[in-house]
């Protein structure tokens, strides 16, 4: 059951990044080429559409299937870069507090309180608005925003290694403290904290599409599936469509994570994260 | 106990004073505010003016002090887009806010902690298994578009509920079952895994032995200890819940703090966003600190502590 959930998600994931890596190839129009005389073409299965645009045209006639495709490359992008930073910055901080105890974790406990008062959604876009709204500013507002839970992970299981024996061996054959952290610590942590990526990898994606939505993420007309919801809003009642779709692939890509995530987590038997 | 909670309450203080520091440091980013303010079509002369009307041309620490002292009195500053007391703009909108808050609060409550106990005392079963997916399907779920989907299905098709707007009490529901959804399958996997944990101990065991009824048991016995994570929980998830009500605010055109601060942020009213952010930052440190002590007054062994 757990496997199957696991490779579910894997399965989902791998898909989108494959469409994200091979959009170009994939897409079978350009999407960002405009076609006033094309606007709001209802997708192929609905009356009026055509094999021409499978999904439809947007407001400015942009061919729907080709922006959803390139989408991908938007969240997986945000996704995984995001990760990367958020995850250097909570482990650091949580193997130092976990290691060193003391008052190192003390300061560390503070810094992570201090980060969860923040509201998360206001800080975000307050940052993008000031400093100009672009893919870079919001994998890194995201990534210095979403790393409390790698710290709190890294912290607690860094505490239940510190005392063991082959730390101790380690120490007395003279290792410095840095070795000791890189290759003893962090190899016998990394499981737990590989479920928390996914975990911050799904919240990334879904805050990057509600930045966009509201207008302070990531800049048009790129096509971020938040963006292309925002854009669909205006014409909802009248053409649902524009708002299933990019929707649902936000959904399932969301989905897809947090299975893998959730199937990962009883597969190593991590326990709650 | 007392103990316990003055070393909480010192670090909560702690943690305000940073958090004010914080969000007069947020509206500094982009270097010059006096720029921003003044807008991309300004001259040198207007962004002068702005500089000097708004206090904006003294050195940094001594802004930060100003407002600082001002803010500890109640005195946000005034909103450049008003002109009226950033105080009184909050105070107006609040109660919107929380309504919402604790609409979505009480939504996600009466949901997750029966879906909760069925999975627990069903465990491994079908049923248990159905509940884990619509778990994970909420937490899949982006909240602005599953309002949207709402609006369409529940408004327009069915016309069940209003659409916008909380002129009668009808429109709290589609919002408050929105911010809910977030909050649901963390509640949820609390309450039963605290229940698994309650049915498999020694006094429940006793409780059956004696011949109680399986809803004495699962209601009085097993939920009163499974309950106590729930409620520190569920504090802390009122805390995000209002921080993340911005989104559904803006969908809903609910004009509560969250919509506020969000036409704030894109009108450079620097004054409201850094009020809302040190508001909001404020009520999360005093639902922890809630949440402590409820703790502290359910849980007997942190009492002693």
């Amino acid at each position: 059951m757990r496997r199957v959930s696991a490779a579910l998600g894997g399965g989902i994931i791998a898909i989108v990044l494959l469409v994200a890596i091979f959009a170009p190839l994939l897409a079978p129009h350009d999407p960002y080429t405009q076609d006033l005389m094309l606007r709001m073409v209802p997708p192929e299965w609905m009356d009026g559409g055509s094999m021409a645009h499978p999904f439809g045209t947007d407001q400015l006639g942009r061919d729907y299937l080709s922006r959803l495709l390139y989408g991908a490359r938007i969240s997986m992008l945000i996704g995984v870069f995001t990760v990367i930073t958020s995850g250097v910055i909570g482990i650091t901080l949580g193997v130092m507090g976990g290691y060193f105890g003391g008052w190192t974790d003390d300061v560390m406990m503070f810094i992570i309180t201090c980060r969860l008062s923040i509201p998360l959604i206001l800080v975000a876009l307050t940052v993008v608005a000031l400093v100009g709204s672009s893919l870079t500013v919001v994998i890194l507002t995201l990534g210095l925003l979403l790393w409390e839970r790698f710290a709190v992970v890294s912290r607690t299981t860094t505490m239940q290694v510190r005392n063991l024996d082959y730390i101790a061996a380690a120490r007395a054959a003279g290792a410095s403290r840095l070795h000791i952290v890189l290759r003893e610590v962090l190899p016998n942590i990394v499981t737990p904290l590989i479920v928390v990526a996914t975990l911050e990898m799904a919240l990334a994606i879904l805050l990057e599409a509600a930045l966009s939505f509201l207008g302070l993420g990531v800049p048009p007309p790129l096509p971020s599936w938040g963006l292309m919801i925002a854009e669909g809003k205006d014409y909802m009642f009248f053409s649902p469509w524009v708002i299933m779709i990019p929707g649902v692939a936000l959904f399932v890509l969301v989905l897809g994570i947090n299975l893998l995530g959730d199937g990962l987590r009883d597969i190593l038997h991590t326990g709650r994260v | 106990m007392l103990q316990f909670l003055v070393r909480r309450a010192v670090l909560a203080l702690l943690v305000c004073l940073t958090v004010l520091m914080i969000s007069f440091a947020l509206t500094r980013l982009s270097g010059d505010l006096a720029v921003s303010i003044a807008g991309p079509n300004a001259t040198a002369q207007d962004i002068e003016t702005i500089r000097t009307n708004y206090g904006l041309d003294r050195p940094l620490p001594i802004q930060f002090v100003d407002w600082a002292a001002h803010a500890a009195e109640g005195d946000l500053g005034s909103s450049y887009l008003y002109h009226l007391p950033v105080a009184k703009l909050i105070a107006d909108r609040m109660p919107i806010t929380l309504t919402l808050g604790l609409t979505g609060l009480l939504i996600a409550l009466v949901t997750a902690i029966p879906l909760g106990i069925l999975a627990a005392m069903k465990e491994g079963s079908l049923l248990d298994k159905g509940i884990g997916a619509i778990a994970l399907i909420g937490q899949a779920m982006p909240s602005f578009w599953l309002a949207l989907v709402l609006i369409i299905w529940l408004g327009l098709k069915l016309q069940l509920l209003p659409i916008s707007g909380v002129d009668e009490w009808q429109g709290y529901i589609m919002p408050g079952i929105v911010l809910a959804f977030s909050a649901i399958p963390a509640l949820m996997r609390l309450t039963r895994t605290g229940m698994i944990d309650a049915l498999s101990s020694d006094y429940i065991r006793t409780a059956r032995a004696k011949g109680l009824s399986i809803a004495s048991i699962v209601l009085k016995h097993a939920l009163r200890n499974a309950a106590m994570p729930v409620v520190s929980v569920a504090a802390v998830q009122l805390g995000f819940m209002l921080g993340g009500s911005i989104v559904i605010e803006a969908v809903f055109a609910l004009h509560g703090v969250g919509y506020l601060a969000w036409e704030s942020i894109s009108k450079n009213d620097f004054p409201v966003v850094q009020a809302v952010v040190l508001i909001l930052a404020l009520i999360y440190i005093a639902l922890t600190l809630l949440a402590d002590g409820l703790n502290a007054v359910l849980d007997p062994r942190l009492r002693a502590a």
